[in-house]
């Protein structure tokens, strides 16, 4: 093997055009996270060792072979709700809730394995009942995602039970579910909608309440909403400038290097900036749409699917609650915001959209 | 044939999907054009708007930490103040790196080992951009020394910043509780009682004791100072001004010298004790022996001092007098006797025969007396004098646990006495239901024997003893123990009392309560069990000693303390109440591994009334007169 073929075979499974997407919003991290850091390198450091370790796990995925990761399905998805009920037994509390659980060695957080475990049960699930599918299927496989999203919404962890829920629910979409159920749903669910408002804590309704009207709470919790607002809008449509964004280097910002990210980005650069944003976001995800619609069995479909269609609400839902329309859950900005638990799970799940679309021709023929 | 079905259910397969993948396409664009509308709206319908805004946005919002209220004793001596030095902080996100900051730190100002590791138990347990202490009580030359070095240290900033101070310390630990710094749990709590702004600036909440319970009252009211700020973030101009309301000030029914007394009368002995004021249920005196220092607590104690304190033997976190829980040994039999009495169950006058041994009938199962031989003939005021265990196994079988649970629940035994502190136990009161619940077992006609002395299932709290014991020397009419006798708004000069009206009133026969009590002044007059309790009082004290098994004896086998662990030996009790005709203080004693009531825990007892009655501070006692005390009972 020349040295040539060695390195051919060593990126044989990347696919090219999702490498490009991925690597430019990875750039654009970095970038973002030097300005939201008041130019310091603290953070963007960090990041690249979080992007090395994920980029690694990524390669790893991304050449195995489908039957493998068919084959990690139920022990993913059994382990993770092993150690789901695991924490909501002995779990630490740690950062307002009960999500982590301490194995003496390290501290995991399982509803973070969840993401990528329910999705994999679920199409596993179905892939083995393809050829006698009945209602009772799609009953069984809503209460494999149930299941986790209850021990999890319990925890409370609001934000990622309604993720699940929605990864979960993209692969019953696409597994056919009928539109009559999903239409019972819809209805089902309007009809729960002054129930919940009547269940919920008066904080809860007080952060949905907040969403007409910010200014009634401006010391509290509208003050987060009030001053991203104010940042995306007073960028305009150039934008401040890079380094110049006076919300985030005045400390108007909160948590801005995290799931505030979006305001800091988009007062510096604009309504242009937002633009080529949403192009690398819609160029990502086409590609995933298109590895799902080349996919050569139901199970890597349904997959490919639901993490396509994942990733496009993580980035819809956090530019949504950054610029005031979606209430303030703790989602990060999929594959810019700083962390390094979010972007292992991402790119966990775009290695397995390499490994559907490279390892395709052996299962074909 | 069939291959060609599969075949097309295939096709007809892949073609559904690939109409339910466009349909998710449309979606998918469909949240594309909301956010491409909603950023058109901002940032170029909208953007003057918030051009103008941000350009304005030179006003930030700074909270104004209000002062914790004060705790002071009833006559206002200081048990909680705040007092305001300097700490030194370290911004975590603006520190490269900690550690080397802390070493090139500790040239210029004093970082001790215990501030090391302090630090670095705040740095696991916050959030990367909280801003941590680490070191507090600057001196003013450390001050001016770390100012002229200030450039070389981005991150760290000196800040002004009250400090919590508990002067008597270990004294008051058990009952003051201290604070500490927020957590993450009290935040989300904080958050749904919609607090969260109040708290804004506040770093410290109360974890334990008073400081816990009134946290509402202590904390005060937060202020909102408006600055303009310049390009770089600094304050150039205040706006306006919302001034802090200070915390309320807690004046509790506590007597800080009785506390201290209390507290040094036990000496080495572990034990709890509590003095109440019958006639309106205020806590005089509340100890927990051992105690432990709160200070090192406010600012995160560090983990080896932490673990020294947990893993300790003697347990100083554990609040005895509201937590622990203790068989209550012969300190019942006043009680028993007045339910024997409520029920007609024995006539006061009539005598049993005491042999040593009491037999149920029908069995051969021998439940012995604490003296040899038995004390001959005995009726129920001698029974209360000198203890006779044979002649409360007898009442109580006679009464069944029934009416002793029915009865004993109306003092309060079984219940938490809802005294104003947090994570009170209460205790226990065995009945036939609690039994069959908790051991899936019906009640024997043995397991009241035992109830009858207060051993065997039955637990009380120090707490529930002294609140029985007031609420029997106030001839029956309870009050709620309560340790806050005020809270003073700094606001106003408004009083908020606690806890004024009494309970309840249990109604108790005078005849009945004559005896009960006579009886009870007998036990500390010759003849009686705690002799040594009233030797040259000036005033008649009522009480009764106990004792409560650590170890159970087996059958036929003799207690002997000096063969015996010391940490396995009997806990001492005393209730007492002074003076007997129109008592003023009320209280329960208990000297863990003590041996007998009358010889450990009535002394102390005694100390403290002495001082609360008379005025008169204890000298030590020699090891003479403790061991001639100890020689009663």
């Amino acid at each position: 093997m020349t040295r040539r073929q060695f390195w051919l075979s060593f990126i044989a499974h990347l696919d090219r055009q999702l490498l490009l997407g991925i690597s430019l919003l990875l750039l654009t991290s970095l970038v973002v996270l030097y300005s939201a850091d008041n130019a310091s390198w603290n953070r963007p450091l960090n990041q690249m060792r979080n992007i090395l370790v994920a980029f690694t796990c990524m390669w790893v995925i991304a050449n195995l072979p489908l039957h493998y990761l068919m084959r990690t399905a139920v022990p993913i998805y059994v382990s993770g709700m092993v150690l789901l009920i695991g924490v909501a037994l002995f779990g630490d509390i740690s950062h307002g809730a009960r999500r982590w659980l301490n194995l003496g060695v390290t501290t995991i957080q399982p509803s973070e394995l969840m993401k990528i475990g329910v999705p994999l049960m679920m199409a596993w699930y179905f892939e083995k009942h393809e050829a006698t599918l009945t209602l009772k299927n799609y009953f069984v496989a809503a209460l494999l995602l149930l299941l986790p999203v209850v021990l999890i919404a319990r925890q409370p962890d609001l934000g990622t039970a309604l993720l699940i829920t929605a990864s979960g629910f993209y692969v019953l979409f696409l597994a056919g579910l009928s539109w009559r159920v999903i239409g019972g749903l819809f209805v089902a669910a309007l009809a729960a909608a002054p129930v919940l408002w009547s269940m919920m804590h008066d904080y809860q309704r007080h952060r949905i309440m907040m969403l007409f009207d910010p200014s009634q709470d401006a010391l509290g919790n509208g003050y987060h909403t009030i001053q991203a607002t104010i940042a995306v809008g007073s960028g305009g449509i150039l934008g401040k400038g890079y380094l110049n964004g006076t919300q985030t280097h005045l400390d108007f910002l909160p948590e801005r290097t995290t799931d505030f990210i979006f305001a800091v980005y988009s007062e510096e650069f604009g309504l242009i900036g937002n633009l080529i944003l949403l192009a690398m976001y819609s160029f990502v995800v086409w590609r995933g749409f298109i590895i799902t619609s080349h996919a050569s069995t139901y199970f890597t479909r349904l997959m490919a699917g639901s993490i396509t269609l994942t990733f496009a609400t993580y980035a819809f839902v956090n530019m949504g609650m950054v610029s005031g329309i979606l209430p303030v859950v703790g989602v990060p900005l999929p594959l810019i915001s700083y962390g390094g638990t979010s972007m292992l799970t991402l790119l966990l799940g775009f290695g397995m959209l390499m490994s559907i679309e490279t390892h395709k021709k052996l299962v074909k023929s | 044939m069939k291959r060609r079905v599969e075949f097309k259910n295939h096709l007809r397969e892949i073609f559904h999907f690939q109409l339910r993948l466009v349909i998710g396409i449309g979606f998918v664009s469909i949240l594309l054009a909301i956010l491409l509308v909603r950023f058109f709206y901002l940032q170029v319908a909208r953007h003057n708007y918030y051009q103008t805004l941000s350009e304005s946005n030179r006003i930030a919002i700074v909270p104004i930490v209000p002062n914790r209220g004060l705790i002071l004793d009833r006559n206002g001596v200081v048990l909680a103040q705040n007092y305001s030095g300097y700490t030194l902080e370290i911004n975590q996100s603006k520190t490269a790196d900690i550690e080397a900051t802390i070493n090139d730190l500790s040239t210029l100002v004093e970082i001790t080992n215990k501030d090391r590791k302090r630090f670095k138990k705040l740095l696991t347990e916050s959030h990367d951009f909280e801003t941590l202490m680490i070191r507090n009580r600057l001196s003013d030359e450390e001050v001016a020394r770390f100012a002229a070095q200030q450039y070389r240290f981005p991150g760290v900033e000196i800040k002004a910043r009250l400090f919590r101070d508990y002067p008597f310390g270990e004294k008051t630990s058990h009952l003051i509780g201290y604070i500490g710094r927020i957590n993450d749990t009290e935040v989300d709590q904080l958050e749904e009682n919609d607090l969260a702004a109040n708290y804004r600036g506040s770093d410290y909440i109360g974890k334990t004791g008073l400081e816990q319970s009134y946290e509402s009252d202590l904390h005060g009211t937060t202020g909102i100072e408006q600055v303009e700020v310049d390009a770089g973030g600094r304050a150039v101009r205040m706006v306006s001004r919302t001034v802090p309301v200070s915390g309320n000030t807690l004046v509790l029914s506590i007597d800080a010298k009785l506390q201290e007394i209390a507290e040094h009368s036990f000496g080495d002995y572990r034990g709890a004790l509590v003095a109440i004021d019958p006639n309106n249920g205020e806590v005089l005196a509340f100890v927990s022996k051992p105690g432990y220092d709160p200070n090192p607590f406010i600012d995160g104690i560090d983990t080896q001092s932490w673990d020294e304190l947990n893993n300790s033997p003697d347990v100083p976190l554990n609040n005895r007098a509201l937590r622990g829980q203790y068989p209550p040994g012969s300190t019942i039999k006043p009680f028993m006797a007045l339910a024997g009495l409520n029920f007609h169950t024995r006539k006061p006058e009539q005598p049993i025969s005491d042999s040593g041994v009491y037999y149920l009938p029908g069995s051969s199962r021998q439940y012995r007396d604490w003296r040899v031989g038995g004390h001959g003939s005995v009726n129920m005021f001698k029974a209360i004098q000198v203890s006779c265990d044979t002649y409360f196994y007898g009442l109580a079988t006679e009464l069944g646990i029934d009416n002793i649970s029915n009865y004993l629940s109306r003092f309060g035994f079984g219940k938490k006495t809802g005294i104003d502190l947090e994570g009170e136990t209460s205790g226990l009161l065995p009945s036939q239901e609690w039994k069959m619940k908790r051991y899936q077992q019906i009640w024997y006609p043995g397991d009241t024997v035992s109830v009858g002395i207060g051993q065997g299932y039955s637990l009380v709290t120090p707490l529930q003893l002294a609140f029985a014991t007031a609420t029997l020397a106030n001839n029956g009419v309870a009050y709620k123990p309560h340790l806050v006798k005020e809270v003073q708004s700094t606001r106003s000069s408004e009083h908020r009392f606690i806890a004024r009206d009494p309970l309840y009133d249990l109604n108790i026969s005078p005849k009945d309560l004559d005896l009960v009590r006579r009886a009870m002044v007998a036990v500390t007059q010759p003849g009686g069990t705690a002799v040594y309790a009233s030797m040259g009082a000036s005033y008649q004290i009522a009480g009764k000693t106990g004792t409560a098994q650590v170890v159970a004896m087996k059958q036929g086998e003799k207690y002997d303390a000096n063969k015996i662990d010391e940490r396995h030996r009997d806990h001492a009790w005393f209730i007492a109440y002074a003076p007997a005709e129109h008592p003023k203080i009320a209280l329960a004693v208990l000297a863990e591994n003590g041996g007998h009531g009358g010889g450990t825990a009535a002394p102390i007892a005694r100390k403290v009334m002495d001082y609360y009655l008379l005025g008169k501070v204890p000298k030590p006692l020699t090891d003479s007169e403790v061991k001639e005390a100890a020689e009663h009972d």
